[in-house]
């Protein structure tokens, strides 16, 4: 077993209101990423459930006992730090080992379990070296191990590939999916990497300033954003955002129109954000939903080219084939797959209801 | 030392010379350095010097004038009686060191056991009204012992505490655990929380996670605290010789003042005896030396 269940967490530093009401639900064995731009509270949420900060008000629930008062040693959960927090006097293999000491462990045990880590990570030539003699690679498979060594109830995980670089970070990405599988166990992973939250998570929640936007698997959070903000923070380029309002059976824009989709519910007249995905529109063909406007830029990404084209005052970003060509100025129409589209609030920036998608 | 010999630089008439001098080269730089050194340390050492030759000559030497420099006859008698009583046995002077040694070591323990997890606390913990209670904690270090040290005699009447050691330990503790307070959670501060937090997760609890991980981190600065805790209570002079008054119970800086004021002055006593008193605390720094500077320069530990 290994539920993690935290209820209306609220803290604040100062002024600073770090958690405001932060609740999720992790499901025994689940990879669950928890996604938020810097500053969103993430690590607090981490802290909170391993015990580490005193709450102004909520619960933690593990395995369903109530444990909000707990000390972190009692709570039986392992944590990888954002700095990995390695103690610089002892070895790594002392560091791995730390976890099984405390908890009086034969050293037999230790050393048969160490040596599965070290394995499993590949850093056996690492063992005898301290925290001063490692790279951040190094350091970070190390914290990583100290935190597998035992079967504790869940795994917290706060931003442990961030300080990479990118080829380390996208091979951990991978290593660290296949550990979960072959470990099992819970994990709650915390990043600001929206690409990682996507690639690893079974299940993500989306936070933003101490509140919890959404919850949902990878593809319910990219393909259905509960509000703006989440739909501009999933996805890469970024969704693109255009003013409106509905119409008849017309979407009316600063400069253009496009039919109104069948599935929209929101009253005429209403200012309404209309948000695109880069993959959801086109240069390449014409249909008949479309907008007209002028190439901006071009930004060739390798496999792909990110077309910037603006579109009354806003700039659209369109995937496009790599050989995609054209010269700032040029007048083009951008072709909209409406099915795809996403329509908010423009008030409140909730998403309207997708009802009968 | 170096500090000083820069300042003569920069600050003596030696000012205007520095740009000729440099033109010299590296050479003449470093001669004129050599120079201002050995004036600099001939200045700041002659009375060190002269304490010692003193310590070493007859009584009839120390009076000659024109001073004897070189040509006077060496004599251990008074380090002899430094130790040891004109009619044998201890001698009040070798009574009064180790009441000091006694002093300072139990106080400056006692500071350190109290202040340093007191420290620690000020670091991790949110504390009500934390910056008031530090300044609080501080402003016992604003005044000069001279000026409370009036209503600490009639306290220390009052509770029977007046001429004896455990009075002044007790003074000398509650003088430098704010020291040592101030001091340590600057040490605390850079340890970071983070070791703590790990540990408590590997399932130590929190004072077994601050002994384990923490502690052995601060180690350098608690040696660096702790030797200018010794060296204050060691050389402490005013509260000594106010709230104490017997030989037995006597600290070494008013003992050694004590032999000075009759119708004659042993020099020659006093010079040794300065000496002895000197030597303690300049073998302890010399131990300590390395992290005295790691200590002093707050860049202990690695983050
Ligand atoms: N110990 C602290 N003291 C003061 N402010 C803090 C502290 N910890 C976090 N905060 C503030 O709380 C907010 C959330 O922080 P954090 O949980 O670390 O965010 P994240 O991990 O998502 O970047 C930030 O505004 C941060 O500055
Ligand atoms: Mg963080």
């Amino acid at each position: 077993m290994g539920t993690v269940a935290v209820e209306g967490l609220r803290k604040s530093f100062g002024k600073v209101q770090a958690l405001d009401g932060v609740t999720l639900d992790v499901p025994d064995g689940s990879f669950f990423v928890v996604l938020g731009p810097s500053g969103a509270g993430k690590t607090t949420t981490l802290r909170a459930i391993a015990g580490l900060e005193k709450l102004d008000a909520g619960s933690v629930h593990l395995d369903g006992r109530d444990a909000t008062g707990d000390p972190p040693a009692a709570r039986d959960l392992a944590m990888v730090f954002q700095s990995y927090a390695l103690y610089p006097r002892l070895t790594a293999y002392e560091n791995i080992a730390s976890p099984l000491r405390a908890r009086r462990s034969s050293s037999s045990e230790i050393a048969a379990a160490v040596e599965r880590m070290s394995s499993l990570l590949h850093i056996e030539r690492l063992l005898q070296r301290r925290p001063s003699q490692m790279s951040g690679g190094e350091m970070q498979r190390v914290a990583l191990a100290r935190a597998l060594v035992r079967r504790p109830r869940a795994f917290l995980m706060d931003e442990p590939l961030t300080n990479l670089d990118l080829k380390l970070r996208v091979e951990m990405r991978t290593e660290l999916t296949r550990i979960h599988r072959s470990l099992g166990g819970t994990f709650v992973y915390v990043t600001n990497d929206q690409v990682e939250a996507l690639s690893m998570a079974d299940q993500v929640a989306v936070i933003k300033e101490g509140k919890v936007q959404q919850v949902g698997t990878p593809t319910e959070v990219y393909e259905r954003p509960a509000n703006q903000w989440v739909a501009g923070f999933v996805g890469s380029p970024p969704i693109s955002l255009l003013a409106c309002r509905a119409e008849g059976d017309r979407l009316i824009g600063e400069g253009w129109t496009l039919p109104r989709p069948r599935w929209t519910t929101a009253e005429d007249g209403r200012p309404l954000m209309l948000g695109l995905r880069a993959e959801d529109l086109s240069v390449e063909q014409r249909g008949d939903a479309s907008l007209p406007g002028e190439l901006y830029g071009l930004e060739p990404l390798g496999d792909r080219t990110v077309v910037d084209v603006r579109v009354g005052t806003e700039i659209l970003k369109v995937k496009a084939r790599p050989s995609v060509t054209g010269t700032p100025g040029e007048r083009l129409h951008v072709t909209v797959d409406l099915d795809r589209a996403h329509l908010f609030d423009a008030g409140t920036g909730l998403a309207l209801s997708e009802a009968g998608r | 030392m170096a500090v000083s010999v820069d300042e003569a630089v920069a600050t003596g008439p030696a000012r205007d010379r520095t740009p000729s001098a440099r033109r010299l080269g590296g050479r003449g730089r470093s001669v004129l350095e050599v120079v201002l050194l050995t004036v600099l340390a001939v200045v700041m050492l002659f009375p060190v010097l002269w304490m010692i030759e003193t310590s070493i000559k007859e009584n009839r030497d120390v009076y000659a004038i024109p001073a004897k420099f070189f040509n006077f006859t060496v004599t251990m008698d008074h380090f002899k009686d430094v130790f040891v009583a004109p009619g044998g046995g201890r001698s009040a002077l070798s009574v009064a060191f180790l009441n000091s040694v006694l002093v300072a070591g139990v106080s400056t323990a006692l500071a350190t056991v109290l202040g340093v997890p007191a420290a620690w606390a000020y670091s991790r913990f949110s504390v009500k009204a934390k910056k008031d209670q530090l300044f609080f904690i501080l402003s016992t270090r604003f005044m000069p012992p001279v000026v409370v040290v009036i209503p600490i005699f009639l306290m220390y009447r009052q509770v029977g505490l007046i001429d004896s050691k455990l009075g002044l330990i007790l003074i000398y503790a509650a003088f430098n655990v704010p020291f040592t307070i101030w001091m340590m959670k600057g040490f605390v501060d850079e340890v970071p929380a983070e070791y703590e937090d790990a540990a408590m997760l590997d399932g130590y609890t929190r004072m077994q996670a601050f002994w384990r991980f923490t502690l052995p981190l601060l180690l350098p600065g608690i040696a660096a605290t702790a030797v200018f805790a010794l060296i204050f209570s060691w050389n402490e002079f005013v509260f000594a010789i106010f709230l104490t008054s017997s030989d037995g119970v006597r600290t070494a800086p008013p003992a050694i003042a004590g032999l000075i004021g009759g119708t004659t002055v042993d020099w020659g006593l006093v010079a040794a005896a300065s000496l002895v008193f000197a030597l303690p605390v300049l073998i302890f720094a010399y131990l300590v030396r390395k992290h005295l500077v790691a200590g002093v320069t707050l860049g202990a530990v690695r983050r």
